[in-house]
């Protein structure tokens, strides 16, 4: 009987070589949409009644819209989005050789008004850069997320691993403690999902509109009783990639609906 | 569960308890500016705190509806014997029986720091002050909980008896 239990334990060790203690095997992460009930996902599978199509449909008028000193649109060099964009939200966030560090679609976004359309950035959460990026990174609905791909993108994933693990804050909780170790378990009523950042920006219900992920980091941080990092900051990126490269595979939703 | 542990005492030296006092009344001035200091010192005995932190009972009635509220965290993971409130947690342990399984000593502890008895737990330590890391700007320097809280909670959760 030991010795059975032997055999199977050490086969599932040799399946998963690079599993880290506490990460979820890659055939059992599941969706925040698998956590739902049926009448939100209803919402969001129904592009008629999913309240982030309104967003996308926003960034669509602006990707056509010139702006800037440049007077340029986004069409004017990425030509149709259905084409240029397919598949580009699901590498994000992604290295950048000039900078030296990977970059949100947030950032990307205004990294090209501000070179390109020699326009101001939009500021982290306002309803232009929601929608333009939504509106991007619904290109990519379906599409397997490849985030981390890079290998310059190393050392900021495990940067991102590390503050994924680090306990913070005075409840002195981290992230891998519910998300890697109790999800499905229920926090407040509420169930606990594992983070796999699949469908954003998205429309969370609680919010009442689109919010990024490093909305959704910030606002776990001061559930915690952290002190939450600034949008754009480093660590967040850090986190969001290894978010992102831990969901690798997995079909981008955008733009997804959550309770 | 490293029962080496529970032997550690805390009871401070004639420098700290002094260096404690000048907290004290230097907190009176400055009431918002509390730091770790400003904790009550505590002793663990066995696996417990025999001793009240506020050297009185707690308010059991009072203790039950802190157990409540949401902002004390404890019904975030727990659930118990709270017909009236819908949203509980299933994180941790039911607290029925919860006066069975633990003495008020034991109890005590749990609330003040259960890491001591598990180093992995995901229960916050709710009477503790140093050693965290990023704490919200609003938290520092604070506990979860006062120790008038903590003697709150510990009266009620005795009470839970199956």
């Amino acid at each position: 009987m030991i010795f059975w239990r032997a055999i199977a334990a050490a086969t599932l060790f040799a399946a998963t070589p690079a599993l880290l203690a506490g990460e979820i095997p890659s055939d059992a992460r599941r969706s925040g949409y698998s956590f739902m009930g049926p009448d939100t996902r209803a919402m969001q599978d129904d592009d008629t009644s999913n309240p982030g199509m309104l967003f996308v449909l926003d960034g669509e008028a602006l990707w056509t819209r010139k702006a800037g000193s440049a007077d340029k649109a986004c069409a004017d060099c990425h030509g149709d989005a259905r084409d240029s964009m397919k598949g580009v939200a699901a590498r994000y966030p992604a290295f950048d050789r000039a900078l030296a560090r990977p970059v949100t679609l947030d950032q990307r976004i205004n990294l090209c008004r501000t070179n390109h359309q020699q326009a101001t950035p939009l500021p982290y959460e306002s309803r232009d850069i929601l929608a333009l990026s939504a509106f991007v990174a619904h290109q990519s609905r379906g599409v397997a997320i490849a985030a981390g791909d890079d290998p310059q993108a190393k050392p900021f994933i495990d940067q991102g691993r590390t503050l994924f693990t680090q306990r913070e804050g005075q409840l002195n909780l981290a992230c891998t403690n519910c998300h890697d170790d109790n999800f499905d378990r229920r926090l407040a009523g509420s169930p606990i999902t594992q983070a796999q950042p699949t469908g954003y920006p998205l429309y969370r219900l609680e919010w009442q509109t689109l919010g990024s992920l490093e909305r959704r980091l910030r606002s776990c941080m001061t559930g915690v009783r952290a002190q939450a990092y600034d949008y754009g900051a480093p660590e967040l990126v850090a986190l969001e990639l290894y978010l992102m490269s831990r969901a690798r595979g997995m079909p981008m939703e955008t733009p997804a609906v959550r309770p | 569960m490293p029962s080496t542990g529970f032997k550690r005492s805390r009871r401070t030296p004639l420098a700290r308890s002094i260096a404690f006092i000048a907290v004290l009344v230097a907190s009176l001035a400055f009431v918002s500016d509390a730091c770790a200091e400003g904790l009550v010192p505590y002793e663990i005995t066995g696996n417990g705190i025999a001793h009240s932190l506020t050297g009185a009972p707690g308010d059991a009635a009072r203790g039950r509806v802190l157990v409540l509220a949401r902002a004390t965290t404890c019904i975030l993971c727990h659930s118990g014997p709270f017909p009236e409130t819908r949203f509980q947690g299933d994180l941790a342990p039911d607290l029925t029986g919860a006066g069975n399984r633990w003495t008020v000593s034991q109890l005590r502890l749990r609330l003040v720091d259960a890491s001591r008895f598990n180093p992995d737990t995901i229960m916050p330590s709710y009477y503790r002050a140093d050693g965290l890391v990023r704490v919200g700007r609003n938290f520092v320097g604070k506990p979860v909980l006062s120790a008038a809280e903590i003697e709150d909670i510990v009266a009620y959760l005795a009470t839970l008896r199956d």
